[in-house]
């Protein structure tokens, strides 16, 4: 018996999935050609836009939102939504510069303040799954609840003077020799380099790259935003995922508050305000669904690097007014919600 | 509907009873209203105008979050409407009634499209809510700062454009006024009409609406242009009041403070039936305790504070854990309440009666005993056949 | 009262002692008792409302038991959720796809089992396991292709599969023939037999009951949440069964069913109120033409996925014709919009009440009026006296259970829920009223009722389109039947005392392709 749809033969198989396929990369591929176009505007703006020290200095200068970025992937693809980590990353930053300013030495601060962030999490990750709170509202609380802890421990920012963080703060990575020609036409060899904290980042992308499609847990994070009741069902443990992504957006925020603090050398309780917003920015620029079930977190690292670009555009144009960027987020989100909306609809006819 | 308001504004009711309480613990003095100048002044006048805006905003949150959306831009529509507004009579140069009704009318105005834009984003494209405002709500706070050219203003406070946010009218604080009409027209517009009726069917199923023949598009586009209304008004209210209008603040947060206040209120996230009178308390709960929380502890613990009732009062309201704090209550017994956690099927029947009953124009069927069996044709046997 | 065991085994695999669980107002199972031998396919018989669902859920650990045991090889268990009944060895596919389609075919076969290497996810294996499972269901696709790019026929088989692959000791089967057609239910069966011959002990639910005796060694039978009895099925013959499960006299059903099927007969004079000439959608049914004339009942049969909901719902708007016109009371309409056809007086009740009939947060009483809202528009509210006569005037012409007006509708049985609906229709008058499997999933006495009145309606001169998944209902009350196959109607035939079940059948299978 066959049923009406299937075509017979294997190598016609593996030409649908590349179809099939193909279609489900067409959204990243529009993110990285729009990357690209970017890239090339600013370098025919601006000069050096592109020399290679330019290129890893996005990653550098936000290098926090990259695991920002990374742990809300893990929330929006099993469905839910995380507001409270830009509150989380200052909350990070507030408790290490603190406890460092005790006299507490880097080697305990650093897991404690990956320890309070998986902590807060967990608590949120409970609320949502075992309480039923809507992830809007919980991950809201939790923003307040944040903010507030760190208002709490201080209302200015904390300067840090360990020794392992200001090293951190300093050290530069050397990557290859360049030839830099300046304003006056003089010649110089300088290193292009990058820092030991894009280098966290950039491991943390690897290790969510496989979690995600090589673990069970990272599969089920996709099934629980696909269809939560057929996952649960199919006896898949969903109340353990959904707690352990928020747990896992925590932990990144955490680690976004020690890469705060290393790059800023201190703790600052006013931080990451709206950091949230660029995130989930970021995630859709990248093309995963806010309904769950789909997206790539390589793509969320692009839409990263596009939110990069627009800061850079500002911090090269001095005169250009900040609602630019903000006024060109806006529209980049809307762009691709659009897309998104627009390849759904096609999809579903 | 009895039922629901008695039910759902129970817990909300009872927090900001016991918060009211707690002020007055602290602060014997609190309840304590002053007449100077012939207008009312004390802690409680503070409070409901401090709520003034937020109250504005929760309203036409309420609304779109009944038919299962939500608006994140009203903050950064605050800002722009009041900003415009601010700049224009700056820039007109004085602060004369004429000035100030054109300023308030062109922000006005410009917050309606703003509220138009999202429903249209989502009423006639489709996108969903979170994001679509989410776009106006990163967008709309550049394009206040485009507006005021990233400087932040210092009105000329004539008392005309003074009056929306900080002036009184017949001893009361305007504000609370404003945003008193502006809730019992909200609350005339959804009862007296069939809108509240129609906006909940859309909101607890959009399908089954639309195929009953209502048509859901003029309703959610509606529903987001009076929420930017609500927070153009609120914009001007906030802007009005201070002496400097800075766009990156103005409304900051107050998407938040909103949608804490409708779900406290009782109304849903997910849509649905809404309750206007919970929304109202749920904005004093927030303003309450705010207060509270600065006086007896610290204007820094405020946030905190604020987390806590939020999540106090959504415990609450989640029905797994009343149903475990029934069980708890109850003496030794353990049963676990069975839980549904599948997919439609119907649900179970009621207890079977004795009675049956003729049907619409139809001979009756004489029947025996049992209910659900009053015999007539079930699924017979399909005789031979392959 | 209990049946001897069947020789292969001594020992139940299963087994369910006295039984209790009641919802918030109602007893769903009473001290009911089961039990599931290895190597047996144990069916499980009533009507709806019986508790046979209620009783599934218990074994899978859906819902808690209030009392009772339950006991699986001899151990005494309480699952606290799905995953722990599959682990205790428990497989179940339910009746609607419990699957996830946004991912691939192997990944939902595969999913919380996929082999790994080194510690991460070996995909290659995995997709040829994949298609070892999927050859043994004889299902030719493609293991790396996303599920939802199949139809729900082949999903279903998917899950099927993906529950024979957990090589488990007990395998519930919910209704697993709904969405096949005549071919895949064949080709299910062997698939059944060969698991029981391996010693899996199989429990299967199905309304079919020629499906359920082609299959099943052994029954048990429940009514009203109580248990009437265990039976092999080899002892309990077809009338006796149905007996059992309503509870009625056998004679005086065979009575009553030559009553009404004899008034269904007469011809119908007048011009159509409805013409449809080629009216397609693409992806969804064939362009097909059809006249529909006042006071008449006409019927589509097919099987499930023939297209006979797509087609009424281009009669309605629910869905946008790409060809052909439509006609109503004389004038031509492209209908883009269920608003539009309500306009023209055509009413439509879907089959899934649920996600498109009832608003379940508002009462009986706002429900009803909803249509007739709808139609004056937001700005003009029906007066509340006015609802509250309307709700009490249907409320009691169609016998609706609980009788408060304020009853939330979630809150009702499937029967009373569907009358609810007819009444929201009925009140907007319509001249055609298009009913889509009105009597499923509903208990007896509700279904003679409903079909009592369909009946009623179109002496009255009422059109109706009535669509139904049993035949003899179809039969019953139709004058003139359609007949629809793959999404193309193929037939029109009209109603007269020789036309038999077996003659639709005949036309539903004629020039299918040869296994």
């Amino acid at each position: 018996m066959t049923t009406s749809l299937a075509p017979p033969t294997p190598a016609a198989h593996s030409r649908q999935r590349l179809g099939q396929r193909f279609e489900q990369y067409t959204q990243i591929g529009v993110t990285a050609l729009l990357l690209v176009i970017m890239l090339i505007v600013g370098s025919l703006l601006y000069p050096n836009f592109t020399s290679g020290q330019a290129i890893f200095d996005l990653l550098s200068k936000n290098v926090f939102l990259i695991p920002l970025a990374i742990g809300m992937t893990f929330v929006i693809l099993s469905g839910g939504i995380d507001l409270s980590v830009g509150a989380v990353m200052a909350l990070g930053s507030v408790i290490a510069a603190s406890l460092l300013q005790a006299g507490w030495s880097a080697v305990l601060v650093i897991p404690i303040v990956l320890l309070a962030a998986s902590a807060l999490g967990l608590l949120v990750g409970i609320m949502i799954s075992r309480f039923e709170i809507q992830p809007f509202i919980a991950t809201l609380a939790a923003m307040f609840l944040a903010r507030g802890l760190c208002l709490v421990i201080t209302d200015r920012s904390i300067a840090i003077n360990d020794g392992f963080f200001q090293t951190m703060n300093l050290a530069h990575i050397n990557l290859w020799e360049q030839e830099t020609v300046n304003l006056r036409g003089r010649v110089r060899i300088t290193d292009v380099y990058t820092t030991p904290s894009v280098a966290i980042a950039m491991a943390l992308l690897v290790v969510a790259f496989v979690i995600l499609h090589y673990s069970r847990f990272g599969r089920t994070v996709y099934a629980v935003g696909g269809n939560e009741s057929s996952s649960r069902l199919m006896g898949l443990r969903v109340d353990r995922t959904k707690i352990s992504v928020y747990v896992i957006s925590g932990f990144c925020a955490g680690v976004s508050g020690l890469l705060f603090a290393f790059y800023t050398a201190s703790g600052d309780p006013v931080a990451g305000i709206g950091y949230e917003l660029n995130a989930i920015a970021a995630v859709v620029i990248g093309g995963t669904l806010l309904s769950g079930g789909s997206g790539y977190v390589l793509g969320s690292m692009l839409g990263v690097l596009v939110l990069a670009t627009i800061y850079a555009y500002k911090e090269f144009d001095g005169d250009l007014n900040t609602g630019w960027t903000r006024l060109m987020i806006g529209v980049l989100v809307l762009f691709f919600i659009v897309l998104q909306r627009l390849v759904a609809t096609r999809r579903r006819r | 509907m009895k039922k629901l308001t008695s039910h759902r504004l129970l817990w909300p009711a009872v927090v900001l009873i016991a918060l009211l309480v707690a002020n007055l613990l602290w602060n014997h003095s609190f309840f304590d209203i002053t007449v100077r100048d012939g207008n009312l002044y004390g802690a409680p006048v503070d409070i409901l105008r401090r709520a003034a805006p937020v109250v504005l905003v929760a309203l036409g949150m309420t609304l779109v979050i009944a038919t299962r959306g939500i608006d994140l831009s009203v903050g950064a529509v605050a800002a722009i409407s009041g900003s415009w507004a601010s700049m224009y009579i700056i820039s007109s140069g004085g602060g004369s009634v004429g000035v100030v009704l054109t300023a308030v009318g062109v922000a006005l105005v410009m917050a309606l499209i703003a509220g138009a834009w999202n429903g249209f984003l989502v009423s006639v494209l489709g996108i969903q809510p979170i994001v679509a405002t989410l776009v106006l709500m990163v967008a709309g706070r550049g394009l206040a700062q485009i507006i005021t050219n990233e400087k932040i203003l210092y009105p000329d406070n004539s008392p005309a454009y003074k009056l929306i946010g900080g002036g009184y009218l017949l001893a009361v604080p305007f504000s609370i006024l404003l945003a008193g009409g502006i809730f019992a027209l909200t609350a005339v517009l959804t009862r007296r009409t069939a809108l509240g009726t129609l906006i909940e069917s859309v909101g607890v199923n959009p399908e089954a609406s639309r195929l009953a023949g209502v048509r859901a598009r003029p309703i959610i586009f509606l529903a987001y242009v009076f929420s930017g209304l609500c927070a153009g008004i609120a914009g001007l209210m906030l802007t009005s009041n201070s002496t400097s209008a800075d766009p990156n603040s103005i409304g900051l947060f107050i998407e938040l403070d909103a949608i804490l206040a409708v779900v406290i209120g009782g109304t849903s996230l997910a849509g649905g039936r809404f309750s206007l009178a919970g929304t109202l308390i749920g904005a004093f709960i927030i303003e309450t305790m705010d207060a509270f929380v600065v006086i007896a502890i610290s204007a820094r613990s405020t946030d905190v504070f604020k987390a806590c009732v939020v999540i106090i009062v959504c415990l609450l309201q989640s029905s797994r854990v009343r149903a475990w704090l029934l069980n708890v209550l109850r003496w030794g017994r353990q049963p676990r309440s069975p839980r549904r956690t599948e997919p439609g099927s119907t649900s179970v029947p009621p207890a079977p009666d004795g009675a049956t009953a003729p049907t619409l124009t139809v001979p009756d069927i004489n029947t025996g005993t049992n209910a659900d069996s009053t015999g007539g044709p079930g699924s017979l046997p399909v005789k031979a056949k392959s | 009262m209990p049946a001897e065991p069947p020789p292969t085994a001594d020992r139940p695999v299963v087994e369910m002692r006295d039984i209790n669980i009641s919802f918030p107002g109602v007893k769903a199972l009473q001290d009911v008792s089961f039990r599931l031998y290895p190597g047996e396919v144990h069916a499980l018989m009533g009507e709806n409302g019986a508790g046979k669902s209620t009783l599934i859920k218990a074994l899978t650990g859906v819902y808690q038991i209030d009392s009772g045991v339950i006991s699986v090889k001899g151990e005494e268990v309480s699952f606290s959720g799905p995953a722990q009944a599959q682990q205790a060895g428990i497989a179940t596919v339910y009746q609607e796809v419990n699957l996830v389609t946004n991912l691939s075919v192997a990944e939902n076969i595969m999913l919380g089992r996929e082999p790994r290497r080194l510690g991460m996810i070996d995909w290659r294996r995995m997709r040829k396991h994949a298609a070892s499972v999927l050859a043994g269901l004889n299902l030719d696709i493609d293991p790396g292709s996303l599920l939802s790019a199949h139809s729900i026929a082949v999903q279903q088989l998917v899950a099927i599969g993906r529950a024979i692959d957990v090589q488990a000791d007990v395998l519930v089967l919910d209704e697993p023939t709904s969405s096949l057609d005549v071919k895949e239910v064949a080709e299910l069966m062997a698939v059944i037999r060969q698991v029981r011959d391996s010693g899996v002990a199989v429990l299967f639910v199905s309304h079919f009951l020629d499906q359920t005796y082609q299959i099943s060694d052994r029954i048990t039978v429940l009514r009203n949440g109580g248990l009437v009895g265990e039976y092999l099925a080899a002892d309990l013959p077809r009338l006796q069964l149905v007996s059992k499960m309503i509870g009625k006299d056998l004679a005086a059903l065979e009575a009553l069913e030559e009553g009404t099927k004899r008034e269904a007969v007469e011809r119908v004079e007048g011009g159509a109120y409805l013409t449809a000439a080629a009216l397609g959608r693409k992806g969804s049914i064939e362009p097909f033409d059809l006249d529909i004339h006042p006071g008449e009942v006409v019927g589509l049969a097919g099987l499930l996925g023939s297209g006979r909901t797509e087609l009424v719902r281009l009669l309605y708007g629910a869905d946008r014709s790409d060809t052909g016109t439509m006609t109503i009371a004389g004038k031509d309409i492209k209908l883009r919009s269920p608003r539009q056809a309500l306009d023209r007086k055509i009413a439509f009740a879907s089959e899934n009440r649920k996600s498109e009939g009832l608003i379940g947060d508002l009462s009986v009483r706002a429900n009803i009026v909803l249509a007739m809202q709808a139609e004056r528009g937001w700005t003009r509210q029906i007066p509340r006296r006015q609802q509250d006569e309307i709700a009490d005037r249907y409320i009691k012409a169609l016998d609706i259970r609980p009788t408060s007006p304020d009853t939330l509708v979630r809150n009702l049985s499937g029967g009373n829920q569907q009358k609810v609906l007819l009444g929201r229709w009925l009140l907007t008058e319509p001249n055609l009223l298009i009913l889509d499997e009105p009597t499923r999933g509903i208990d007896v006495g509700a279904k003679a009722q409903i079909q009592k009145l369909v009946a009623g309606l179109s002496e009255k001169g009422m059109a109706v389109v009535f669509i139904s998944a049993e035949l003899e209902e179809v039969l019953r009350l139709s004058h003139r039947i359609c007949i629809l196959r793959d999404r193309r109607k193929v037939a029109e035939i009209v109603n007269s005392e020789q036309t038999s079940v077996d003659d639709i059948m005949d036309i539903i299978a004629a020039e299918a392709q040869p296994a």
